[in-house]
């Protein structure tokens, strides 16, 4: 059994952002991380990886070359190899442009499961796991608070309305996991260590068969505005009131809006 | 010789940073208050591999040079001094079977300590014999093919908790101890060793100061680490090393403390301006930080001269754990001094570090024996002779 885990370089959660004149993030210079909501998918290969269930764990990541860096650092954690895909003509790639290279990547590795996060930490479209498996035709088990998988499917346990709900389809598929997978382990000294004599590949886009006008420029969307979210209104505190009168102000705060 | 910290250091510095700012720094507190080992936090380093680095990768460590455990006690100890000292003492208390032991007892403790299933503990000290080794009074008694050990010691760091010991005991009480005492490993599940008593101390409150007692403990000849009589001599070789570490720990401590003043500074008004608007703070800021820094490349020289082995090993070491061991005391009493009254109370940690950073200037010598060895190695480059 083998999975891939596709993850994404991104600026650091609390590094200052800038834009660059095409309105796209500048990368340039900024603390850059493991988007932190791949980790969670991270976590999970290697829950499978360690509980038997699956062999074989390969990283994915499309990027600039510095991405290889998060590469690494995913391979200190665990798993056993991992392939960067990285081209001139993928600058500026949007959802539907990282999802092409992804799917033409995923079809050369051919794995059981392509697992990701649930969203970036920077853009957070949350477009690509569906587009990736859109593409490969391929079914899509999504927001997995838990991934299994057995001889020929995958099941993921998905929080809803009213409790849970167990999704199951036939391998091969696309996987999206969420936070509630448990926390991601931390990588030991060793495992530092070991990451530095693991294989990584370099593919360019000739490599997964496609060429710089199948991207058609990388994207289809162009980013038209940027502007930081609104300030929210102040909040209202209910402090240092006995329990019974701070219920009832929450409680008429609540009516007032319609919201009870 | 270089000692400039390369990007597989910085990675380490990175690696132990996390982990010491998301799951170390929030324990310190409480691991203060309530005098407990931090066993849980022991479980965290063994299993990020963070116990093994001074033993070879044959015996399940990581091998790491000096800089890199250097880096690792320092990263440790910015956030928590007592639990900065579970690497420390694994390596002080390995240190005498690294440098004397025999294969065979390499292989047969390296790899538990290593992994931190085993903790150890360096069994020097006793209650009349603290800077003045050479007046320790423990025996070690011949009987066949064992050594009969009796007598006791005292602040031993560890000692109630660990499993194997180093001990150190006269075979030859005549010779004295500079000639007449040998050096010993101690499994502490022997019959007639008891850790009676530990400590109430000031600072590193967390890490246990016992009280060993050896009450006719056999151990096995094949226990004695190099010759009979070279135990003084061990026991010398192991602290011109072990004493780096508390000054990795001072710099951290020191570190730790300049940290919290500046982000205390930042944040705080008074007169309607940030605290650390005042000069007068600045002033204070600037001589903590400059001063731990140079602590830092100081103890990083040291370090490089450990595995480079220098002549003039204790030259470096003691210079380093003597500067860093001062600055970290002087940079936590500013620090308490910076905060104000909010650092005078266990709301913040610099009251903690302040009194953590006293015990760097008295353990694994005092700063008085420091000064000792600095003054005689310097005295030997001059080629002054000793006299008297």
């Amino acid at each position: 059994m083998k999975i891939v885990v596709c993850i994404k370089q991104v600026p650091a959660t609390g590094a200052d952002k800038r834009y660059a004149e095409d309105l796209r993030l500048d990368r340039a210079g900024v603390e850059a991380i493991i988007n932190p909501l791949d980790e969670y998918a991270i976590e999970q290969a290697l829950r499978l990886v360690d509980d038997g269930s699956v062999e074989n764990v390969t990283y994915l990541s499309m990027g600039p070359e510095q991405a290889s860096e998060a590469l690494r650092r995913a391979l200190a954690m665990g798993g056993d190899d991992a392939v960067l895909v990285t081209d001139p003509a993928l600058a500026g790639a949007d959802e539907w442009g990282t999802a092409k290279v992804l799917a033409a990547a995923l079809d050369k590795l051919a794995p059981d499961v392509a697992l990701m996060g649930m969203a970036s930490d920077d853009a957070r479209g949350s477009l690509v796991p569906g587009a990736v498996a859109a593409m490969r035709n391929l079914p899509l088990l999504s927001y997995g608070a838990e991934l299994n998988v057995a001889d020929d499917a995958a099941r993921v346990r998905r929080l809803s309305a009213t409790g849970y709900d167990w999704l199951s389809a036939p391998l091969p598929l696309v996987a999206t996991v969420t936070d509630q997978v448990g926390e991601p382990r931390y990588a030991s000294l060793k495992g530092i260590m070991a990451a530095k004599r693991k294989p990584m590949q370099t593919w360019s886009l000739s490599d997964i068969g496609l060429s710089a006008g199948d991207l058609r420029g990388a994207a289809l969307t162009r980013v038209t505005d940027t502007r930081p979210p609104e300030e929210k209104p102040p909040t209202e505190r209910i402090e240092n009131l006995p329990a019974a009168e701070a219920a009832t102000k929450i409680a008429d705060w609540l009516t007032t809006r319609k919201l009870i | 010789m270089t000692y400039l910290p390369t990007a597989d250091h910085d990675e380490l510095r990175a690696m132990v940073r996390e982990l010491a700012s998301e799951r170390i720094a929030r324990r310190a507190a409480e691991i203060d208050e309530k005098a407990e080992f931090p066993w849980d936090l022991k479980d965290l380093l063994a299993s990020q591999d963070l116990l093994g680095t001074c033993f070879s990768e044959d015996h399940g460590g990581t091998a790491l040079d000096t800089l890199a455990q250097t880096i690792l006690v320092e990263e440790i100890s910015r956030a928590d001094a007592t639990t900065s000292l579970i690497p420390i003492v694994q390596k002080l208390g390995a240190l005498p079977i690294i440098l004397a032991g025999t294969t065979e007892q390499k292989d047969r403790y390296f790899p538990r300590l290593a992994s931190g299933e085993w903790l150890i503990a360096f069994a020097l000290t006793e209650a009349a014999a603290g800077s003045d080794v050479a007046a320790n009074t423990m025996r070690a008694t011949r009987e066949g093919d064992n050594y009969v050990l009796n007598g006791s010691k005292r602040f031993i760091t560890h000692g109630s908790i660990a499993s194997v010991l180093t001990v150190f005991a006269l075979t030859d009480p005549a010779a004295g101890g500079r000639k007449g005492m040998s050096a010993f490993i101690v499994e502490t599940d022997t019959p007639g060793f008891a850790a009676p008593r530990v400590e109430h101390k000031m600072g590193i409150r967390g890490s246990p100061t016992a009280e060993l007692t050896f009450d006719d403990v056999r151990v096995p000849a094949e226990n004695r680490l190099g010759e009979e009589g070279e135990g003084f001599k061990i026991a010398m070789a192991t602290l011109d090393r072990s004493r780096l570490s508390i000054a990795a720990q001072a710099v951290g401590i020191a570190q730790g403390a300049l940290d919290a003043s500046v982000s205390y500074a930042a944040e705080r008004e008074q007169f309607g301006q940030r605290v650390a608007d005042f000069q007068g703070i600045q002033w204070m800021l600037a001589d903590m930080a400059s001063q731990t820094e140079a602590s830092r490349q100081l103890t990083y020289a040291a370090a490089a001269r450990v595995d480079a082995e220098a002549q003039d090993l204790p030259y470096w070491t003691s210079s380093a754990k003597l500067v860093a061991g001062d600055t970290a005391m002087r940079v936590t009493t500013d620090a308490v001094q910076v905060l104000g009254g909010y650092g005078y109370i266990t709301e913040y940690p610099v009251e903690r570090m302040m009194r953590d950073a006293k015990i760097t200037q008295l353990y694994e010598g005092t700063q008085q024996i420091q000064r000792l060895i600095v003054a005689r190695q310097l005295l030997q480059r001059a080629g002054v002779a000793k006299r008297g």
